[in-house]
């Protein structure tokens, strides 16, 4: 139901933030991400970030998965 | 001379000579159009390639080119598919009253660069001016003729085990378009439409390839490379098989359509070339593109095989199979 | 991102394919619903469906907001779109869907002279507005809790800029009462869930802990890339193999447990929760939202006084069982025959991740 790009952002400027993807820019509201600040990566749905995404999350999520595997 | 363009300048009478005196003939002098005649008298014995084409993009300027580029660039292009050295367009405007002389001149000289670099001449053309709310600025049509080079069978001609080969990176102008109609494509963008001439292609590779190993060629503009593999078999007992791995996509068209929810499959090309041809030949076509300026990424991305007749098989990253079917309708962003 | 890529381009396929393929021989055949339009699509563009263990059946539930719009809504904002003066703004996705008519849509409608505009997101409704203050704008808000805080946050700033000339027909539809709406009705046959992973980054995986805790179903919150839903039904597998329902979330990555509460609260500040009819599984308590009274002015429904006509479903269309996932979309007697993504009957088939869509676009 709802389709979403990870960005990464560049800058910040009131509610509204420029981010990258793929070489595109764009503008997008982060009205609703605590402490957003460049370089973060966040998940953009309808022209608003919906959440931050996290490197360690996602590096122990693979570790989980790959544990999975094995143990399997 | 005003800043807009009013009526007037379609009505036939001096406005429409002051025009075409100061705007037009500059840009595109050659000793046919010259003339000024009703039509043009051409030279040539050749057997004779023909097509039309009209161009009604919004926003008429775009990432990578603009209305005046695109009228060349389509009709040069089908010409070239058909296996026709372009030689003589026709072109005719329908402005809307209040458009921008400025924006006129921009258009035109586009127009001149690009038939200069494709190699053809402007021979005749037309201006009509419709009233302002009776049109969406400006819209062109441009006919061509090209000489056969190229004595193509078509799909006819197509046998299992041909390769599938394509110029370039598939959707730039589809994507770039949409991306600016919806107002988020912002200056400086990497994403810009693949929008040229293909005569340098058609040139190089019939001399690459061994004669009646190309079987067809063709740009895949509206509907995108999906559409277009459909068309080639459709209704035939032949298949094509593609995989997602092979297929060259740039990072800002995938994004781009990760954005807008579509598929870059299904995104318009507008300088891009796919060929059909024998399997013997495929290296040496190949190599022919890969030479040109424009075609560093050429390569294959798929076969044709009759294991599912008149579809186009995908295979996708993960080893699955999905059918790639034709666009149905056009393109909308969507959210979901 | 690198780590985005090694969900992008899963190793070891095989491995995890092997593993799915022994653990069915303990469970049996298996059912898996997808809840979220967007997994459907993603399970139809990866092609996952050819390369998992026979045993192993996913259908595709009432994840679309646009396919679970009822036909009397979309036939009352066609009403809507006849005003002069009034410019309709929409996500591309319902522009396709008809009313009672088949192809009477809004696309259908603009090209007879009504104002319609696709836009990407609320905020470029609110400028069209700004610019157009001739024009009275209504942008149909549609979605489930991911567009839900993007469309609080546009009636936010329509109220503090004092637009006038803008509201926001709230179509807004809940994702929990719906699932247990379903979970619960005579039919319901389905073994284990792929939660829809944007929903959750907005209420939190725990939003759908109900799954386990009150229905003993495994539910697994998943991503969208092909190894998040390789992951994520390998994990579905194991737990209805081990007999050992539970929420797990494999896409930690963006997902936390009490998901995004300032996008939550920003809901809760201008939405509350009603009852709401969806197309395929009829009335249900509180699975809508509506804008709260506070925000009356920009409420497309109080401005135009708005009042849908009794609904009157297509008798041969089956995308009613479709949704609920006892009827597949190749069984329908009006699939490829009448009903296309072209001239499409039911809403399954109209947006682009409807069940019925995809089946037609992309299935061998």
């Amino acid at each position: 139901m709802c389709l979403a790009i990870p960005m990464k952002i560049q800058s910040i400027s009131g509610p509204s933030a420029t981010c990258e993807a793929g070489g595109l820019t764009q503008t997008i509201r982060i009205d609703f991400i605590k402490d957003a600040s460049p370089g973060d990566y966040v998940m953009v749905h309808a022209g608003f970030a919906i959440q931050k995404m996290s490197e360690k999350e996602a590096i122990d999520n693979f570790k989980l998965l790959e544990e999975i595997q094995n143990a399997l | 001379m005003e800043d807009r363009i009013t009526l007037d300048y379609g009505s036939g009478g001096l406005k429409t000579s002051q025009l075409i005196d100061s705007i037009l003939m500059p840009a595109f002098q050659n000793p046919i159009l010259s003339q000024l005649g009703d039509g043009a008298v051409l030279d040539g014995n050749n057997k004779l390639v023909f097509s039309t084409d009209s161009f009604v993009v919004s926003p008429w300027r775009f990432p990578g080119g603009d209305i005046g580029k695109l009228c060349v660039c389509g009709t040069v292009n089908d010409l070239c598919m058909a296996g026709g050295t372009p030689k003589y367009l026709s072109l005719s405007f329908i402005l809307e009253e209040g458009f921008l002389f400025s924006d006129f001149k921009q258009i035109v000289t586009s127009i001149g660069k690009e038939a200069k670099k494709a190699g053809v001449m402007i021979v005749t053309g037309d201006t009509k001016v419709v009233e302002s709310g009776k049109g969406d600025g400006i819209y062109i049509n441009t006919s061509g003729i090209g000489f056969q080079c190229l004595n193509l069978p078509g799909k006819l001609g197509i046998r299992p085990n041909d390769s599938i080969l394509i110029s370039g990176s598939v959707g730039c102008h589809g994507a770039a378009i949409m991306m600016a109609r919806a107002g988020l494509l912002q200056e400086g963008s990497s994403l810009i439409s693949d929008c040229q001439s293909l005569h340098l292609f058609l040139d190089t590779i019939q001399n690459a390839a061994a004669p009646g190993s190309i079987r067809i060629l063709r740009d895949p503009t509206r509907g995108g490379i999906a559409t277009t593999l459909n068309e080639f078999i459709e209704g035939t007992p032949l298949s094509i098989e593609l995989s997602s791995a092979d297929i060259p996509i740039d990072p800002s068209v995938q994004a781009a359509c990760d954005i807008l929810g579509l598929d870059p499959l299904y995104c318009a090309c507008e300088g891009r070339m796919l060929v059909i041809c024998d399997p013997e030949s495929t290296d040496s076509i190949l190599s022919a593109m890969k030479m040109i300026p424009g075609g560093e990424n050429s390569t294959q991305i798929g076969t044709v095989t009759n294991n599912l007749p008149g579809k186009v098989l995908l295979r996708t990253a993960i080893g699955g199979k999905r059918i790639l079917s034709k666009l149905s309708g056009m393109q909308l962003p969507r959210i979901c | 991102m690198l780590y985005d890529d090694f969900f992008k381009h899963p190793k070891d396929v095989s491995v995890i394919l092997k593993r799915m393929e022994e653990l069915t021989h303990i469970t049996g055949p298996i059912r898996l619903m997808e809840i979220c339009g967007t997994h459907t699509m993603a399970i139809a563009r990866s092609g996952i469906k050819t390369i998992l263990p026979q045993s192993i059946q996913l259908i595709s539930g009432p994840g679309c907001p646009v396919c679970v719009t009822p036909t009397n809504i979309i036939d009352m904002v066609l009403d809507l779109s006849k005003r002069p003066n009034l410019l309709i703004t929409s996500y591309g996705d319902l522009l396709r869907v008809p009313g009672s008519i088949q192809a009477d849509n809004l696309l259908h409608r603009k090209a007879s002279g009504s104002k319609v505009e696709a836009v990407y997101s609320p905020m470029d409704a609110i400028q069209i507005a700004v610019s157009h203050p001739e024009l009275e704008v209504v942008f149909l808000g549609v979605g489930f809790e991911t567009t839900a805080p993007g469309t609080a946050a546009c009636i936010l700033e329509a109220a503090a800029q004092n637009l006038t000339n803008f509201s926001v027909l709230c179509l807004l539809k809940r994702t929990e009462p719906a699932l247990r709406s379903l979970i619960e009705s005579p039919d319901f046959a389905v073994d284990g869930f792929l939660c829809p992973g944007h929903v959750a980054a907005v209420i939190g995986s725990d939003a759908f802990s109900f799954l386990s805790d009150d229905y003993h179903l495994p539910g697994v919150v998943s991503g969208f890339e092909p190894g998040d839903l390789l992951y994520s039904i390998l994990e579905l597998t194991s737990m209805i193999a081990q007999h050992q329902p539970a929420l797990k979330n494999e896409y930690s990555r963006l997902v936390h447990s009490d998901g995004n509460p300032i996008a939550v609260q920003l809901i809760n500040d201008v939405f509350y929760p009603i009852a709401n009819d969806w197309r395929g599984l009829g009335h249900i308590e509180n699975s809508g939202y509506a804008i709260k009274e506070k925000y009356a002015l920009w409420d497309t429904w109080k401005k135009f006084s708005l009042h849908p006509a009794l609904n009157k479903p297509n008798s041969n269309c089956r995308c009613a069982q479709v949704i609920r996932g006892t009827f597949s979309p190749t069984s329908c007697p009006l699939f490829r025959k009448i009903c296309s993504p072209e001239n499409p009957v039911g809403p399954c088939m109209v947006s682009g991740e409807g069940a019925c869509a995809a089946a037609y676009q992309y299935e061998i």
